[in-house]
Formats: structure tokens, sequence, C-alpha cells
């Protein structure tokens, strides 16, 4: 288990408070002019040496995002904008740092403006998180009081102006130029990439996207060295992360704990086991609610990082562990996530508003048994015709979950289905259906 | 994707009050010069406010004219994001999740309490016309399921029985607490914490 001075986030249950001084005796702000006079360099080159993977979901490193940042300041300003969007079931873990620690973020906010030159910085949360929000908005407007941010921030010359801004229930502005659009006033439909925003971004400048998470960490990384954070995990998968630990386990929550630990390790001792004992386990999902499902057998030797997880065709995405036991209905519950998806497609790429209907369909019939023969099949070649085939990634994240499903509990399907071969009967259910006639009357 | 409606019945005019000006003037401050467009889902929210919990599409107009954008962009954006209420919901706004994190710790349960207490459909006004629940998707207190929300605030850890009596406060006019109805503070693990124990038992 970690121990309790390396945690970065010591007000993750909120035993001190978020106010400023209480997060000046927890380190914060407490030098940040001597960190940022040691220069841009030093900085992107630090983080680069934390080898720290961006805690959004897709683990791309984070000095080298800041290094596509113009190194001349041209004539358009440099945006940094935050992703605070998070809306993956199963992860909840950038709410506690908006609400409790929420001035890791704003002097994070600093540094990585500085870093990147941008003078303006963007927090994008989700509209569902007001409250949230209105407590990290408090402590934006401490900061500004006590001359952290604002003009000459925190003496070191560098002038910034961090805002929030608000999304409205949608999923798929936590693609992170959807989220652009979304701050343009614009519905929050994905961009195609090239150009990438660190080039051409919001307005149309060059724009540097990370999740709160990573931001956050990032004052402390600076503090206690790279090498430090390098230390922490394996190699190319180092650091802290917090995980949500949600599902049928005795006490869910989310805890920091270190890269690469183990899965059994996280349920048994963090959240109290499973519901009725680790043999009732059934599967796992072990990065929010778009990567593919871990049956029980492989979570026994399951390490929690980037690569482990991708050697077992999953991945660790935000971290959100879900655990599901033997009591749920393991197509059941995918349907629900499929159904998910479905609602939540954005509708700009004919593959994933359309398909996205079918796997939800298909499944909801599968659970009840309905589904016909050819079905099983027909549902994994949908899910290939969805991935890889639109914009922005979302057509993996919604495919992706029910792949695992078929990989791994394939016979289930067929069995409820009664699709033995040996047994002769034919069902006519047209699974193309007018979306239309399925939809609740004013959803 | 939703299809989301608006209402049948809307009424002929919609005008900012001086507090909704002076909001969102505030809001337009905050983005650059020329880009006042950005503004656009903020104003819809102060327009949500103003108008008990709903957008009418003379709101929408009058955000047009307002940030000289065309009609047509304002009603995209309140079409195409789920928060804006495109229809008249109650003074109470009560959104259940039901994604699977929280369907398989017994959302439907907290779903069976609102169709018991407030109405058999969703977006339908309770009898005395303050409450209306929905389903929705994950609000992102996964950790804290099965949850609700009561226009802003979050009510975590439910079951059936103090999600019935959280809804005859709400329709009695109180505002119960919100946070965890187990007891618990926050997200940290109910009677099993390992970690950061000094800081909770300084």
């Amino acid at each position: 288990m970690l121990k309790d001075e390396d945690r970065i986030f010591q007000n993750l249950y909120n035993d001190k408070g978020s106010d400023v001084e209480s997060s000046k005796e927890r380190g914060d702000w407490t030098n940040t002019k001597d960190l940022i006079d040691k220069g841009r360099d030093w900085i992107i080159t630090e983080v680069k040496a934390s080898e720290l993977r961006g805690r959004g979901g897709a683990g791309f490193p984070t000095g080298l995002k800041w290094s596509f940042a113009p190194k001349e300041l041209g004539s358009r300003p440099h945006y940094l904008v935050i992703n605070g969007d998070e809306s993956e079931p199963g992860t909840c873990k950038d709410r506690d740092i908006l609400r409790f620690e929420p001035h890791k973020l704003i002097e994070g906010c600093l540094i990585a403006a500085y870093a990147v030159q941008a003078h303006v910085c963007y927090i994008y949360i989700r509209g569902e998180y007001f409250i949230d929000g209105e407590k990290l908005q408090t402590a934006i407007d401490e900061a500004y009081e006590k001359n952290l941010i604002g003009k000459n921030a925190s003496g070191t010359g560098w002038d910034l102006d961090i805002y929030i801004h608000y999304g409205a229930g949608a999923y798929i502005c936590g693609e992170e130029t959807a989220l652009l659009e979304s701050i343009e006033g614009k519905k929050g439909q994905p961009r195609l990439k090239p150009p990438f925003p660190a080039l051409i971004g919001l307005y149309g400048c060059p724009t540097i996207i990370n999740n709160v998470e990573t931001i956050a960490v990032i004052p402390t990384i600076l503090r206690r060295g790279g090498k430090w954070f390098a230390s922490l995990g394996k190699a190319k998968n180092t650091g802290t992360k917090i995980f949500c630990i949600s599902g049928n386990v005795n006490n869910p929550c989310n805890v920091e704990e270190e890269m690469s630990i183990s899965l059994k390790e996280l349920i048994e001792v963090h959240a109290g086991g499973v519901i009725g004992g680790w043999d009732n386990l059934q599967a796992v999902i072990p990065g929010g609610s778009s990567m593919p499902l871990i049956p029980q057998k492989t979570c026994e030797t399951l390490t929690m990082d980037f690569d482990s997880l991708m050697a077992e065709k999953s991945g660790l995405g935000t971290a959100g562990i879900v655990v599901i036991n033997k009591d749920q209905d393991i197509i059941k519950c995918m349907a629900r996530i499929a159904r998910f998806y479905k609602h939540e497609s954005c509708g700009q790429c004919t593959p994933c508003r359309e398909g996205t209907g079918w796997m939800w369909r298909m499944l909801e019939r599968m659970s009840k048994g309905e589904a016909s023969r050819d079905e099983v099949d027909m549902l994994g070649d949908v899910t290939n015709q969805i991935a890889g085939h639109t914009i922005c990634a979302f057509g993996e994240g919604s495919s992706w979950p029910v792949q695992g499903l078929l990989r791994h509990f394939k016979k289930e399907i067929e069995d409820r289905n009664n699709l033995n071969p040996t047994i002769k009967k034919e069902k006519n259910i047209p699974y193309l259906v007018d979306q239309h006639l399925l939809d609740k009357k004013n959803a | 994707m939703s299809l989301r409606r608006p209402s049948k019945e809307q009424p002929e005019n919609f005008e900012f009050n001086a507090a909704s000006l002076e909001a969102a003037k505030v809001i337009i401050e905050k983005y650059p010069k020329d880009k006042q467009q950005s503004a656009v889902m903020a104003l819809l929210y102060i327009a949500q406010k103003q108008n008990s919990n709903w957008i009418p599409l003379a709101a929408m107009k009058c955000i047009g004219k307002f940030l000289d954008m065309p009609y047509i962009k304002i009603y995209e954006v309140a079409t195409f994001y789920t928060m804006y209420n495109l229809a008249p919901v109650g003074k109470y706004f009560i959104q259940v999740c039901t994604t699977t994190p929280c369907m398989i710790r017994g959302a439907y349960k907290v779903v069976e309490a609102c169709k018991e207490k407030i109405s058999e459909n969703e977006n339908e006004l309770s009898k005395d016309q303050s409450c209306s629940w929905m389903e929705v998707e994950c609000l992102g207190a996964c950790v804290n399921a099965p949850m609700m929300q009561v226009n802003d605030d979050y009510y975590e850890d439910l079951d059936k029985e103090n999600t019935l009596k959280i809804l005859d406060k709400i329709l009695g006019g109180e505002i119960p607490k919100p946070g965890s109805y187990r007891g618990r503070k926050n997200n940290e693990p109910e009677n099993n914490r390992k970690t950061l124990m000094d800081l909770k038992n300084a």
C-alpha cells in the first residue's frame, strides 16, 4: 500500500477543508514563484522525467503534449483548457478534486499556463457538477484575492485569468475537440484531427487540453521532483492515481494508490471485498464503461496500469473500476451501457449514430433471450463496423464493451437464447427498426 | 441520440429580467471580445432558471438577439444538450441515474419510489404540480450509487426507503439535506478506511 506521505491528494475525503489557508498548510502555493522562475524548459523536462501520462483516459504523455505548443508566442494567443467533463460511467475522481482540492488544480493551471504560454485558462465542468463548480469558483475568487492568479500571478510576472465554463449534459464534450466546440458556443460535435488543437484549437488558436487530475498533480511533481513520481509504479506507468471502485463491493470508494497496484488488493483492502466474497465475482470493468470487461479468472493476477491492461485487450481508461458480481445479469449490464452510448452519440458520423442503437436493441433482445441465431455474429460485425470508422474515439468507446462481452461471455448469450445448433428454432425479428418508434416519448 | 422536442404550448414573449441581464453581462466578460457566442450555454441556463426550469422558444430568440447570433444556432445548442429542458418540468426536478454502476446497486428501486410518490411516467408533473422526475445517464457519483439529483443537489447512497422519505419532504415543500444517506463522509470507504488516518483522527 502506498505510504500516506506519498499521497498527492491529502484532502481527498475532505478531512481538513478546501479553503486557501488549509490548502497552504498542505503545501499548496508555498513556492510557486520559485518553480516558475526555473523556467519553461525546466518545467517541461521535469514533467517529461516524471513520465506522467494523461489521466483523462487516453494516457498520452503530458510533457510531450506540452512540448507541442508553439515555442514562440505568435499573433494568436495560446489557451489552456482543463477538461472536467467527467461523464464516463464508473468515474467520479475529478469531482473530488474540484470540491476538495481546488487549489491544487488552480496552482497546476498557473504552472501549466506558464509552460505553454497561455494567459487565459478555461475549466470545462459538466453541468451536473454545479455545486462542485461553485466550490471551485470560491477557490478561484480566493486565489484572485490573494493575487495567486490574475495580474502578475504569485509575483511571477505572468498574467493568468481562469474561467469556468459549464457543460450541459453531453458526454461527448469530454472529447477534446467537442469540448472546444462547446466552449465556442456550438453543439459538441468533435472536429477532424489533424489539425491538432495544439496548433489550431479554441477560436483557431493553439490550445493545450488536459484532464483535471493531470493538472492537479503537476505542482506536487515539480516540488518533489519528476524522479520521485517516476519511482512510483513501474516504467512508463508511473506515479499515483485516484481509483474509483464502484459496483458490487462492500465499501465503494475513491482511493489514491500507486499505479500498477493489483486489482485484487484494491478491491479486497480498500473496497472491503466483493459482495458475497471473491468467488462471487463475475467480471470487472477496469477503466470506465468504454473499456472491455475482464472476467474473474484474469482478475486474480491483474495489475492496474495502462500497459498491463492493454495486454489483456482492455485499458486503464479513467481508472473507474466497476465490480459486477454473480448476482447481476452481465448481458443486461452491458445492454444498459449500450443504451448509454446510444443516448450520448452526438449523431455526426453514421456508423456511430445508427450502430449504437443497433447494439443496444440487439443486446436488449439477447438479455431477454429473444435473439435470433445469426444475431450474435452480427453484433460482433456491427461493433467492427463502428470502431475505427468515426471521427472521434466514441466509436471505439461504444463498441469495445460489447466486444468484451462477446469475447468473454459469448456462451452465456448463446445459452440464454437457445442458440444451440442442435435445436432448430426460427425467430423472425427485424434488427433494423426505426429508432423513433422505440424511443421514449419526450426523452 | 436522444430525441428532444420543444413543448407544444409556448409563451409569446420572453425578456431577461434585471438580475438575469446582470448575470449575462458578467458571463460575456469571460470570453474574448468578438466571441460572445461562447456565452450561449450559460445564457440558456440563466433563461432556464428565470423561466421556472424550462426554456421556451421565445427565450432562444431573445438570446439570439442578445448575442447577435442566428436563432437556429441557439436552437441547435438548446436541442443538443440534455440539461436544457424544452418543456415544463416541476419546480423540483428529480433526475435518477440508472446507468450500470447505479443499476447494479439498485437504482431501479429509486425509480420505483419516484413512480409511487411523484408520477407513474417520466416527465409528468406530480399531483400538486411541484415535482417531476426522469431517468438520466451517469451523473458522475458512481461510488455513491445509487443516487439522484434534485435541481442542483446530489442525494447519494440511497435505497427505496430513504428515497421515499426524501420525496415526502420535497412534496411537503421542504428541501432535505443533500449528500450521503448512509451517513458516510463523501467518498471514503465506509467503516473500512485504511488511508490518511492521521488526518481523519487529527
